[in-house]
């Protein structure tokens, strides 16, 4: 049998291709980003970037009326942005198999919070399957179309970043064809919720809860695993590996489908181990689900509520309440380490823009200096520019979730604060949801300054399209939206557009902005480093007239060093050379060139 | 089957997660159950990167636990020290001798720690450390980018993997243009360990 290697998000991918997936829309965020990505590898599936969360699950939604299977996929955050036309579609229900794929990131590796996805499943009253490593993802995502059908509901597939983020084997199984001939049948009582329809569907959905829950007593996807009676745990997705390996004798109920519970099958489980144990990262879902059932079950009151599981984690956790004794201690990490967070790339177009911003408001100061009050006030937004937040550049003031900047920075406005408050936001955000808050922004005449970063792609979570790029998932040019046309048609009436790499233009362009008593829109433009892939001669340092100053090294640029003598490096591996020039252009004593330093 | 506990390590950029790719692929290719898992900071450069590799007869979790691993290869010296503490007493750590300071480094407000005190910090989590030079080797065979198969190389001395399967997977991974530099920058590896390995 054929053996593959695959990380859950691939899994998934295949899984859904397996299951005869005709449509599938997506909006990239860490860690489900690869799930749609692998899709539009394969051939015969319609796939795309959809311009935010809410309208991937329409897109979905829309085709699965047509009797054909769908799938949006998105992460956790992604999915209150889709809350709606999630909330929706559970009203309906489906034709064609309907699976919305929400991964949680516990732990926060690369997100604004760690909110727990199983809560919308019980808002929408709709299933909820947790694989726990690749070949279940695969197994999970195709059982999840299945479902969906059988009892006309979207499925809520909700893997964490570690199942996304593993790579295990995977063995797949006999395909099932593309829905063809998708056609749509008109059904006003099922489709249109209107309220006296609405109030006769949600009935029929409180039914198929209960349908769900006699179903999920006899699913495969739940597993008992026998072994000593002493303890019993109850676990769902990745926790089920991290709990096998701290408690490799004990039983094991093992929840493939976290929503609805079966009552009776974890009643009986418990009822024949002396200890049942709940194991799941973030919220106590499935614990409180059955502590409401009556059964007497413990977990949260030993195991962490926030962060991230490991088998560490679960060990300490079980060593700390008295259920394992002997557990040998680990060793602790060695201490005061340099740390190492994420930089800007060499040659980011972003970094010219926030070194500016930078200066101008107060925020660099050279090493040794004392920092001064900050001046100006800085709405950020969530892209790799948030990392505008880090030192030397520390210009972000404020970052909630996508498209919030700009908003944030309008209602700074309105409540009357004595500065013109900036906003920043990349292309991509712009395009999911910045857009909207920009027209609000005109709408009520906030007085704010608005800059869009364009660097041509999503590039933090490695550059997919967008309707800004007019690339689409499967790399070829398109349809593009221009922005500068979509702000002036918005009514916005001072646009301007600026290269990214000239810093005299950035700065009077901002002073300018800040000075008018209007709202103002500064496009800055420079294409992202690490997609174009270009790369001139390093630029040269000339130690006869570097001084060492340091003012270079305000920049951020990694490719900019001092060493331990003092004296400041380009490190000519790292540089992008004339694509770039910012330490150039800001060096006082024209230390740095692009050309050959002779003598 | 015994299998190994394989902790890669180094800084965004370097090639930590193609490296601990091609060593899963030949753990699969070998026979063995393979998890392995990325943990990823949040931009595409410049952070610290670590990837789990587990491959045995049977693997539950894809994080290696704390004080358990069987090999550390750390493409950066201070990312070696960083992760350490995940290696077993008797497992060997294999360090590229290559040193990139982070930005709060060249900033003046952190230190990067001298090679006598990241020894003193590696030799408190095992006596088994190698220092290798890795990236002088690659940038000899023509592109310091092949750092991560010198070090694949290198740690095949530790493996239960034939270096067959091991240079196989390797081809199957690459573009064809790179092959015979990345099998050549492999070999390099193999030797530089040949004079001081011995089977732990």
């Amino acid at each position: 049998m054929e053996r593959l290697l695959l990380s859950g998000n691939e899994a998934i991918a295949l899984g859904a291709a397996h299951a005869g997936v005709k449509i599938a829309a997506a909006y990239p965020g860490t860690p489900s980003t690869e799930i749609m990505e692998a899709i539009s590898r394969i051939p015969d599936i319609y796939g795309e970037w959809s311009s935010n969360e809410a309208v991937a699950v329409e897109v979905a939604t829309g085709a699965s009326y047509t009797g054909v299977r769908a799938m949006a996929c998105m992460k956790h955050v992604g999915l209150n942005v889709a809350a709606d036309a999630f909330m929706a579609a559970a009203t309906t229900g489906v034709r064609g198999g309907l699976v919305i794929v929400s991964a949680d990131d516990p732990g926060i590796h690369s997100s604004q919070n760690e909110q727990d996805s199983r809560n919308y499943a019980r808002l929408g009253k709709v299933p909820c399957l947790e694989p726990s490593d690749s070949q279940e993802a695969y197994d999970f995502a195709r059982a999840a179309f299945q479902i969906s059908e059988e009892f006309d509901t979207p499925v809520l597939l909700r893997p964490t970043t570690r199942v996304c983020h593993s790579k295990s084997i995977v063995a797949p199984r006999e395909k099932n064809p593309i829905g063809q001939n998708p056609e749509f049948r008109h059904d006003p009582g099922k489709l249109v919720m209107l309220p006296g329809a609405a109030r006769m569907r949600w009935a029929k959905i409180i039914e198929r809860l209960r349908q769900l829950s006699l179903y999920a007593e006899t699913s495969g996807l739940n597993k008992i695993i026998v072994g000593k009676t002493d303890l019993g745990i109850v676990a769902n997705g990745i926790s089920y590996q991290y709990a096998r390996e701290v408690f490799p004798g004990a039983s094991f109920l093992k929840l493939g489908i976290s929503y609805p519970l079966p009552e009776k099958l974890v009643r009986d489980f418990a009822g024949q181990v002396g200890r049942p144990l709940v194991i799941e990262e973030l919220d106590g879902f499935i614990e409180t689900e059955l502590r409401a059932m009556g059964i007497a079950v413990t977990g949260k009151e030993f195991l962490p509520r926030t962060g991230e599981f490991s088998p560490d984690v679960i060990r300490d956790s079980a060593a700390r309440a008295g259920i394992i004794t002997g557990a040998k201690s680990k060793p602790a990490p060695a201490s005061g380490l340099a740390k190492r967070p994420p930089l800007l790339c060499p040659g980011c177009p972003h970094a010219g823009f926030f070194f500016t911003l930078s200066s101008m408001g107060h925020r660099s100061t050279l090493p040794g200096k004392t920092q001064r009050t900050p001046k100006l006030t800085v709405c950020g937004d969530i892209g790799c520019y948030t990392l505008g937040a880090y030192p030397p550049l520390g210009v972000i003031d404020t970052c909630g979730c996508m498209g919030a900047g700009i908003s944030h920075a309008a209602g700074m406005a309105q409540a009357g604060i004595s500065e013109k408050p900036l906003a920043v936001i990349g292309d991509s955000t712009f395009m999911h949801s910045g857009i909207n808050s920009l027209i609000n922004a005109v709408y009520n005449q906030a007085k704010i300054c608005v800059i869009i970063l364009d660097n041509g792609t999503t590039a933090m979570t490695g550059h997919q399209g967008h309707p800004g790029s007019g690339v689409s998932v499967k790399g070829q040019s398109g349809n593009r939206v221009v922005i500068e046309d979509l702000v002036r048609g918005a009514g916005v009436k001072n646009v301007a557009i600026i290269d990214a790499f000239d810093l005299k233009t950035i700065r009077s362009a901002l002073r300018q902005a800040m000075s008018s008593e209007s709202l103002e829109v500064l496009i800055i433009r420079g294409e992202c480093p690490t997609l174009a892939r270009k790369k001139a001669k390093p630029l040269e340092l000339s130690a006869q007239k570097c001084d060492d100053c340091g003012a270079c090294l305000l920049i951020g640029c990694s490719a900019i060093m001092k060493t331990g003598n003092g004296k400041i490096t380009i490190d000519p591996g790292a540089c992008l050379g004339e694509n770039c020039t910012l330490c150039l252009q800001l060096c006082a004593r024209g230390a740095i060139s692009a050309k050959e330093v002779s003598s | 089957m015994s299998g190994k506990d394989i902790l890669i390590v180094g800084v965004g950029g370097q090639g930590v997660v193609l490296a601990s790719n091609f060593l899963a692929e030949a753990a699969l290719r070998a026979g063995y159950e393979v998890k392995k898992t990325d943990t990823l900071g949040m931009a595409q450069r410049g952070g610290s990167v670590v990837s789990h590799l587990r491959y045995a007869g049977s693997v539950a979790s894809p994080l290696i636990p704390a004080g358990e691993a069987d090999l550390l290869i750390a493409f950066e010296k201070l990312e070696a020290a960083r992760w350490a503490h995940f290696l077993k007493p008797d497992g060997a750590a294999i360090v590229n001798d290559l040193a990139m300071p982070p930005l709060s480094v060249t900033l003046g407000t952190e230190t990067y720690p001298s090679d006598q005190d990241l020894l003193d910090m590696l030799s408190a989590f095992s006596t088994n450390i190698r220092l290798v030079p890795a990236t002088a080797a690659a940038a000899n065979l023509g592109n310091p980018k092949m750092v991560n198969t010198v070090l694949l190389g290198y740690a095949s001395r530790w493996l239960d993997i034939e270096p067959g399967i091991l240079t196989s997977a390797i081809e199957a991974g690459l573009p064809e243009k790179l092959r015979k530099t990345n099998l050549a920058a492999f070999e390099t590896g193999r030797d530089l360990a040949a004079g001081q390995f011995r089977q732990e």
